[in-house]
């Protein structure tokens, strides 16, 4: 009886015990909690996915080097790229989505919390279950093995006569399951923003965020189908002794190529255009000026999103396809340049004639525009059919979509891990902290994938384990690898800076930018029902309508 | 001083100097792209900075302009037709390019982790250096590349005779060089095959044609056959070496690994992973692994005497 009546005493303090806590969040179908985790889960895959880059940058530090075995250099890139889109990339992304979208749209919820709950836990799963191999994935060998097939896993290297064991089916399996959650977060991501929008906010009007979800999910259900159906086709290959793959049996490699690029360009702009979304909140916020054209921005998005459903070949310009096919996908993949050079143009519009303020987020945005501008043209160089027939599998490629996951990509999330934190926790992070994150991470990322360029030009392979002295590759190897540690040791910063300053960071308050979304009218973090009562909306800036009565936007929309 | 070996700048082949003609006008129209547009970016910044004299008043509102959205799309897609115009001429010029009748055709097939090079025209089969002649403009003999796969996806690439081409299978491939000049130019695979996919070198000796037909003269002769090392002859014969290696004018028939006829006319063994000495050779019988680990030549546990007279007919295979 006494212990009854303590629980019922701890039961209605304000601080619930950790089991209380953990259960809150285990069981949770509140989108900003869901977002959180999903966040919280890539960022612990990031430190991971991170440490196998430098496995491998330690390795490749002078030519002929045994630091790891090929073995398990080759583990070590098919789980760092694998992880990274998979268990960094779509996570973080959609955390992003789940915990903004419903904000930013005036909206409680997303439209199906459970649901919701269920996607992040798949993705969850599978993220384990891909890292399980290393325990469990013991193939003829013993020991547990990571798949070591590449992360495009491609035919017939996965057929089991060169993947024995079931290390490569942990990696179909993850594949597989995240892609189920991805598909699902996705329904949830639509529903929401074309059902769930607050009164006023016609289409015309949601912020481009919500927009730029629109689009990306849109092409999650596209593009993820094909990668499920021929992961499905793969274990049919390996288990029921179909003959898709399997070119010992008369199948195709190159319908695998074809089935995993039609999903693998499409996914560069699914991770791609949540950055952009982040890119068109925080530089108006920061230049002090509205989005410039709106619409055209729209339209970019969604003609980016239609054409990049037919690039998907220029992965392919070296399986031998015939010139007719290579020209045609070379034509998509410049034309994709277009509408994606309009968006820069915009951004720079948007910054032009602007006050620009240069706090964290900012420099972020900044430094993303500079570096996925070099992206971009190194993307052109590689749709030139016949230049990219050099520089395709080689240092060049690699640089190169590091430019946009790297410099782009995760530029974008840190900038939006700037700006939105304070909403989130409540405290500002550390300006000073901050600045030097940036400025290690600008050094590093520069050190590290500047040069892998070169080591392109000048023949070198990627994928490879070891390579051979006197081919002008040491020196740039060498500078690749002390660039990846500062990269390390700036992603070290940024963590301490997570953890202090939601402690110490100084208080946030409701809208510490002076910003016009509707995410910015909630306290700071937003209570759990998000809206106490719905708001209603006139234009694309409800808080600069309110800040502004005399001169409101809606006045010009 | 940048080493030229695998260089995609030097250029020793038609292909190879019609991709760097390309690359240098891509380079030039992204170049100045990169140029006006970072220096606007730049602009922008220093020029609309936010100055303490602001003071929380904010700038003028501007939502966009049709007219400058108008600008700034269409001078891309003028630059997108340049740039899909001259580069499908390319993409034509390589692909299509007529082959005369008197081009040397050779197939070459990857395997797990090494290259074989069968000519049919003049019945030879070797592994891992091609031989091919310098190209004379005035009696074109151009090298047609059949690309085969014995089993995972390989890519045949040597940086200053042409863009890469993968080998694939169930899939027949082709592509062309015809090099200018003498000499060795290297590369390796590009394709990610396997464990050893590092390891996986390629060299090109380029002959000049009186070299290439005493080349091709000495490979199309049967193995020597000497009496002295009739000791590793058995060995070979007997530790199932036969299966995969073919030694011709013996019982040595396998296909599954390189043909080693003339061994010896080899400047490395294991695909470019030791030079052909007597010493790594032996390094290599005793343990692959020691060179090339995962590579698919096994142990074969043989004594020390063994592997002297292994190596010993090793040596006798010119």
């Amino acid at each position: 009886m006494a212990s009854d009546v303590m629980a019922m005493h701890g039961a209605q303090t304000d601080r619930p015990t950790w089991v209380e806590t953990l259960h809150a969040w285990v069981t949770t179908v509140d989108h900003k909690r869901i977002g959180l985790l999903y966040i919280l889960y890539a960022l612990l895959f990031l430190v991971i996915a991170g440490i196998e880059a430098l496995v491998m940058r330690i390795q490749l530090l002078s030519a002929h080097n045994d630091f790891v075995s090929p073995q398990v250099f080759n583990q070590m890139f098919t789980m760092h790229g694998t992880t990274m889109i998979f268990f960094v990339a779509m996570p973080i992304l959609f955390g992003f989505g789940n915990y903004l979208v419903p904000l930013m749209i005036g909206a409680r919820d997303m439209a199906f919390p459970r649901l919701n709950a269920f996607s992040f836990w798949l993705s969850a799963v599978s993220g384990f279950v891909l890292y399980f191999s290393f325990l469990g994935g013991s193939g003829l060998y013993g020991a547990g093995t990571a798949p070591d097939v590449g992360w495009w896993a491609y035919a017939p290297l996965t057929a089991r006569a060169f993947s024995p064991g079931s290390s490569s089916d942990y990696w179909t399996i993850a594949v597989l399951v995240s892609g189920f959650g991805s598909v699902a977060a996705a329904v949830n991501l639509i529903a929401t923003i074309v059902c769930m929008r607050c009164p006023g906010m016609t289409l015309g009007r949601m912020p481009l965020l919500a927009w730029l979800y629109l689009t990306m999910s849109l092409m999650v259900l596209i593009g993820l189908t094909p990668l499920s159906a021929a992961q499905l086709m793969l274990l049919a290959d390996r288990y029921l002794g179909a003959h898709f793959f399997d070119t010992q049996a008369g199948g195709s490699a190159t319908l695998w190529m074809h089935f995993f690029w039609i999903f693998g360009h499409p996914e560069v702009y699914i991770l791609i255009i949540p950055c952009f979304a982040f890119m068109s909140e925080i530089i108006p916020v920061f230049s002090r000026k509205p989005i410039f054209g709106y619409p055209v921005m729209v339209a970019a998005t969604v003609c980016i999103a239609f054409v990049s459903m037919s690039v998907w070949a220029h992965h392919m310009f070296t399986v031998g396809m015939n010139s007719y096919a290579n020209t045609f996908f070379m034509i998509t993949t410049m034309a994709v340049g277009v509408p994606t050079g309009i968006k820069i143009f915009n951004w720079l519009g948007t910054m032009w004639g602007g006050r620009i303020q240069f706090k964290t987020p900012m420099l972020f945005a900044i430094a993303f525009l500079f570096q996925f501008l070099i992206a971009g043209l190194t993307g052109i160089m590689m749709a030139a059919a016949p230049f990219d027939w050099q520089l395709s599998l080689s240092y060049f490629v690699v640089a190169h979509f590091h430019y946009v996951i790297v410099g782009g990509i995760l530029f974008a999330l840190f900038a939006a891990f700037y700006y939105w934190y304070p909403k989130v926790t409540g405290r500002m992070l550390s300006e000073r902290l901050g600045q030097l994150h940036f400025w290690l991470f600008v050094l590093g990322f520069h050190i590290t994938f500047d040069p892998m360029h070169f080591a392109g030009l000048l023949g070198m392979p990627r994928r490879i384990y070891t390579y051979e002295p006197g081919r002008g590759w040491d020196a740039i190897n060498l500078i690749v690898s002390i660039g990846a540690v500062i990269q390390a040791v700036a992603i070290l910063v940024f963590v301490v800076n997570l953890i202090l300053s939601y402690w110490k960071g100084a208080r946030a308050g409701k809208d510490p930018w002076d910003a016009w979304t509707l995410e910015w009218s909630v306290s700071s973090p937003p209570p759990a029902y998000n809206f106490a009562s719905i708001p209603t909306v006139a234009s694309r800036r409800p808080l600069w309508d309110v800040k502004h009565p005399d001169d409101p936007d809606s006045r010009y929309e | 001083m940048i080493p030229e070996l695998t260089s995609i700048f030097a250029p020793a082949s038609t292909p190879a100097r019609s991709i760097v003609d390309l690359s240098f006008f891509v380079l030039t129209i992204t170049g100045i792209i990169f140029v006006v547009v970072a220096a606007l970016l730049v602009y922008a910044i220093v020029k609309f900075r936010g100055r303490a004299s602001d003071a929380g008043s904010e700038p003028p509102q501007v939502y966009g302009s049709t007219q400058i959205e108008l600008a700034w799309t269409v001078v891309p897609i003028l630059i997108v037709v340049i740039l899909v115009a001259a580069t499908a001429r390319v993409i034509h010029a390589i692909q299509d390019a007529p082959q005369p009748p008197s081009a040397l055709e050779v197939t070459v097939i990857g395997h797990q982790f090494w290259w074989e090079f069968r000519y049919p025209q003049l019945g030879i089969v070797t592994a891992n250096e091609l031989h091919v002649p310098v190209n004379d403009p005035a009696r074109p003999r151009p090298t047609v590349l059949t690309l085969l796969s014995a089993d995972t996806d390989h890519s045949f690439w040597i940086p200053q005779l042409a863009g890469k081409t993968d080998l694939i299978p169930n899939r027949i491939n082709r592509m062309w060089i015809d090099p200018d000049r003498a000499g060795v130019f290297v590369g390796q695979c590009a394709q990610y095959c396997g464990t050893q996919h590092a390891k996986m070198l390629l060299r090109v000796s380029v002959d000049s044609a009186e070299d290439f037909d005493a080349w091709s003269k000495s490979q199309q002769q049967a193995a020597a056959d000497s009496s002295a090392v009739v000791d590793g002859r058995r060995v070979f014969e007997t530790a199932a070496c036969i299966n995969c290696h073919t030694v011709r004018g013996t019982a040595a028939n396998g296909r599954f690994g390189p043909d080693l006829t003339h061994l010896m006319s080899r400047a490395t063994i294991a695909s470019g992973g030791a030079d052909n000495t007597p010493e790594s050779l032996r390094v290599w019988l005793r343990d692959p692994d020691a060179i090339k680990p995962g590579s698919l030549m096994p142990a074969m546990k043989l004594s020390d005497a063994e592997l002297d007279a292994l190596v010993r007919y090793m040596q006798s295979l010119r």
